[in-house]
């Protein structure tokens, strides 16, 4: 992929709450906002930063399935109900499952590359408690191939994770990998418990690396090789961010510093009609990030913060091994030492992540960027790691679907 | 006949009532998922839902349609596996709705009694009247011609009248469930002398599938349950009674007084006239009436709960399981209100409790709450700890606690002594588990 021709940025970053079970004011048999809420209240948010919506020149909005958890399509035509002044305005509405907000940004970044926008809004949403999880699982197993429904689990991606955990139990050993599932798990959990907006931000409990490793695997009740604490739980959310030239970082009257340069970026897609070539590997991520780190012109040890994919905790630790932080075998290992952790090596998921913050499918991918610019800006509030000046740049990966498409984006603070 | 055969065509009688739709909606699952094994593919299985309201059956439709999907919600891991031949059913919502209409299309809700005719197992579930039961059964057996076994759901009607009344010649069991049957999951069984034992094989293997805990209980009017709790309730009515007179209080402060004390200080789900109006006083009266001529050395009757009858006032549970007034008044399902006999109104629970609970005084610092033992490990550490504390105390709460806790020991010892329960762990079994108690009533927390 060739360098970036013009310097890109993005700035202005909300969140909304990460709405469902764990949080304390989700009751699920009261009624709760629907999507229109939150796609509001993320643009709004953005909006308020960067001048308003007459600075902005086109919308970018991902969704992944509220044609089935609202029953809602045409979601593009929601962005002028965020503000009159986006009416008129160009507006796309993008989806690749699980990825759709990174393809929020990708798109994002794309035209601003294209110079046909100075000031893009990037937005990402999924509104997913309006359906149990047993009917949730249908929508999200159209992440993967239809023709393979049938034969999938009911609990259909946690029945794909699980094969990949089962298949890496069996390569590398049962114990040594569930302590690494434990601490992904526990970190998670602690670092969500930094961020207001983060679903498990109440989580009170004294120890969830021994919950974890305590609980096992039962595919009597679940899933065999899973338990319903290596799983992103299902959320409410929405988050965006502006995406801008230098040219429209004047405009919206915000400093570079409080911005960040999107140095790099990655997007690959696989057959999604075929198997993974081997369980244990996350080959797009592998791909799509490498490319990612090599279009910025960096290595991995430049990286002081990273925002993986975490929809399962096994997903954590292969992408630990994609990124070549580990050997093959070895990410449990590496996240088991606390190198992942927020005082490790380098931090993942300073926030929570996918398992600690939140999945609010279409969202995720924005709300990784939110993150990393919080993270490199030094807003990111008591979730504040410390970036050194020989690491500076922060890295995302948003998957969709079993490692079918992928987005990653290399970012450093504005200068 | 094997166990499937048996429930190839089943009649439920009063299946629209409180306890006859859990029953039926249990059978119904249960049929249901019979006839989805491999082995009994192609095969019809019915369900003959017999009640005298049309009303009723509506409402039991309604109502089936609703817990059905809940019951396929949770299992849906295993519908995938029995559906997996079905290309049609692909996603857990097309599952889901197919096995509701299996279960459904295997239900017939009639007023007719005639269904029971071809039936091959009946399940009774009709008002605790001995003679209604008998003039059912004996119909019914007259005129079916299979070999018919008879389930009834009496919680204190002795079996083997029921048996020799009807005719059954031992074709008949006892197969209590506790209220709401497709919640608790208690089942007394009881056979008489005279019950088959390929039936008893039967009723085990029915309660196992339904995931009930079975307490094998004689054939004594009112078994184990309502030995115990008919008795723990007058009880308390006796005892509301006496601290009424000594203390010279009208009535509804120190029923409101006893309801406390079983409920807190005896570390129950709920106090003794909560249950007695979640049971229902027309229901108690009803049991107690059966039960009565059948004890001896006892009579098992309280002037209050005629009283209460008298006035309407009567308890129970409306359709959609929200409580009815009885001896208190309930908002919300909590308790607000006594019901002052003398007035003949209620009287709520603020305007006087804090003279009441003054007077029975403070709970010792080691008392824990119901809802906090569910989970508990280290309960019989912590119950000792607290009864002790209790023990040591002379206020008049604990004084009038401990003696109820001896009281309920030795109700629970006297159902062993008569031959009703075959052991101490059955009682308690029962009140664990269909009563939810914290502990069972025959204990040594209180001696």
């Amino acid at each position: 992929m060739k360098k970036l021709r013009r310097k890109v940025y993005m700035t202005a970053g909300y969140n909304t709450i990460s709405l469902g079970t764990g949080r304390k004011e989700f009751n699920p048999k009261k009624p709760r906002p629907g999507i229109e809420h939150y796609i509001k209240e993320a643009g709004q948010g953005v909006l308020k930063q960067i001048g308003g919506a007459k600075n902005v020149d086109e919308s970018v909005i991902g969704n992944f399935m509220a044609g089935r958890f609202n029953k809602q399509g045409h979601v593009d035509g929601f962005i002028p109900m965020i503000d009159k002044g986006l009416s008129m305005k160009p507006a796309v509405r993008v989806e690749g499952a699980c990825a759709s907000g990174g393809l929020s940004l990708v798109t994002g970044i794309r035209n601003i590359l294209a110079e046909t926008s100075e000031v893009v809004l990037s937005l990402g949403f999924e509104v997913q408690n309006t359906v149990k999880a047993i009917y949730g699982a249908d929508i999200l197993a159209l992440a993967g191939w239809f023709q393979k429904r049938k034969k999938g689990h009911a609990y259909f991606f946690p029945g794909q994770f699980s094969d990949r955990a089962g298949a890496y139990y069996e390569k590398y050993g049962y114990e040594r990998t569930r302590k690494g599932m434990a601490r992904w798990y526990a970190n998670a959990i602690e670092n969500a418990r930094l961020d207001p907006t983060a679903q498990e931000y109440h989580n009170p409990s004294p120890d969830p690396y021994s919950t974890a490793l305590k609980m096992k695997p039962n595919g009597k009740a679940f899933v065999d090789h899973l338990t319903v604490l290596d799983c992103s739980k299902v959320s409410d959310a929405a988050s965006g961010i502006t995406i801008c030239s230098e040219e429209g970082l004047k405009r919206i009257g915000v400093d570079k510093k409080d911005a960040v340069e999107v140095v790099g970026f990655g997007h690959a897609v696989r057959d999604i009609t075929s198997d993974p070539t081997d369980l244990t590997e996350l080959e797009t991520i592998k791909f799509a990030a490498n490319q990612a780190l090599k279009n910025a012109g960096i290595t991995i040890d430049q990286v002081g913060t990273v925002e993986t994919h975490d929809c399962f905790s096994i997903a954590g630790i292969l992408a630990v091994e994609a990124l070549g932080l580990a050997a093959k075998g070895e990410g449990a290992d590496y996240v088991a030492e606390g190198k992942t952790g927020r005082n490790g090596e380098l931090p993942f998921n300073t926030t929570g992540g996918l398992i600690g913050w939140g999945h609010p499918t279409g969202g995720t991918g924005v709300h990784q960027a939110v993150t990393i610019w919080q993270q490199l800006t030094g807003k990111a509030g008591d979730a504040q790691s410390e970036i050194s000046s020989d690491r500076p740049y922060g890295l995302t990966i948003n998957m969709g679907g079993d490692d079918v498409t992928v987005t990653s984006i290399v970012f450093k603070r504005g200068k | 006949m094997t166990y499937d055969e048996r429930l190839q065509n089943v009649s439920v009688l009063g299946a629209a009532g409180k306890m006859g739709s859990g029953i039926l909606l249990l059978t119904a699952v249960e049929m249901a998922d019979r006839s989805l094994l491999p082995e009994n593919k192609g095969k019809t299985f019915v369900l003959n839902a017999i009640d005298v309201s049309d009303e009723g059956l509506a409402g039991l439709m309604n109502y089936l349609r609703v817990q059905v999907r809940k019951i396929a919600e949770k299992k849906t891991v295993w519908l995938r596996k029995m559906y997996a031949d079905r290309e049609d059913l692909i996603e857990n919502f097309d599952i889901i709705d197919e096995y509701i209409f299996d279960v459904m299309n295997i239900v017939r809700p009639t007023t007719a009694m005639g269904a029971a005719h071809g039936s091959t197992l009946v399940f009774e579930a009709v008002n605790e009247n001995r003679a209604l039961k008998v003039k059912l059964f004996t119909q019914i057996k007259q005129n079916n011609n299979k070999d018919v076994w008879f389930f009834t759901n009496t919680s204190s009607v002795p079996i083997h009248l029921i048996d020799e009344e009807a005719g059954l010649d031992g074709k008949v069991i006892g197969f209590h469930f506790y209220n709401p049957p497709a919640v608790q999951r208690l089942v007394e069984l009881i056979r008489t002398v005279n019950t088959k034992d390929e039936v008893v094989e039967f009723a085990y293997s029915y309660a196992k599938n339904l995931r009930k805990i079975v307490v094998p209980s004689n054939d004594f009017a009112g078994f184990i349950g309502n030995g115990q709790f008919m008795r723990d309730g007058l009880y308390g009515i006796g005892e509301a009674q006496r601290l009424s007179k000594e203390k010279k209080m009208p009535l509804y402060k120190t029923i409101y007084m006893i309801n406390k004390i079983t409920q807190e200080y005896l570390i129950r789900p709920m106090g003794i006239f909560q249950l007695m109006d979640y049971v229902g006083i027309d229901v108690m009266q009803f049991i107690l009436n059966v039960m009565n001529p059948f004890v001896k050395d006892e009579d098992l009757q309280n002037d209050l709960l005629d009283k209460m009858m008298e006035q309407g006032v009567k308890g129970g549970q409306y359709s959609s399981g929200a409580q009815k007034d009885g001896f208190l008044k309930y908002e919300k399902g909590k308790p607000v209100a006594v019901w002052d006999v003398e007035k003949q109104q209620y009287a709520a629970i603020d305007s006087f409790k804090a003279e009441c609970d003054a007077l029975l005084g403070n709970l010792p610092d080691s008392a824990v709450a119901w809802k906090s033992t569910l989970r508990m490990k280290n309960k019989e550490e912590v119950f000792t700890h607290f009864f002790d504390d209790l023990k040591a105390m002379s206020t008049m709460g604990s004084q009038i606690a401990i003696n109820y806790g001896k009281r309920s020991k030795a109700i629970g010892e006297k159902l062993v002594s008569d031959n009703v329960a075959n052991n101490v762990d059955d009682v308690n079994t029962v009140m664990l588990t269909g009563f939810f108690h914290a502990f069972g009533p025959i204990n040594n927390y209180f001696d």
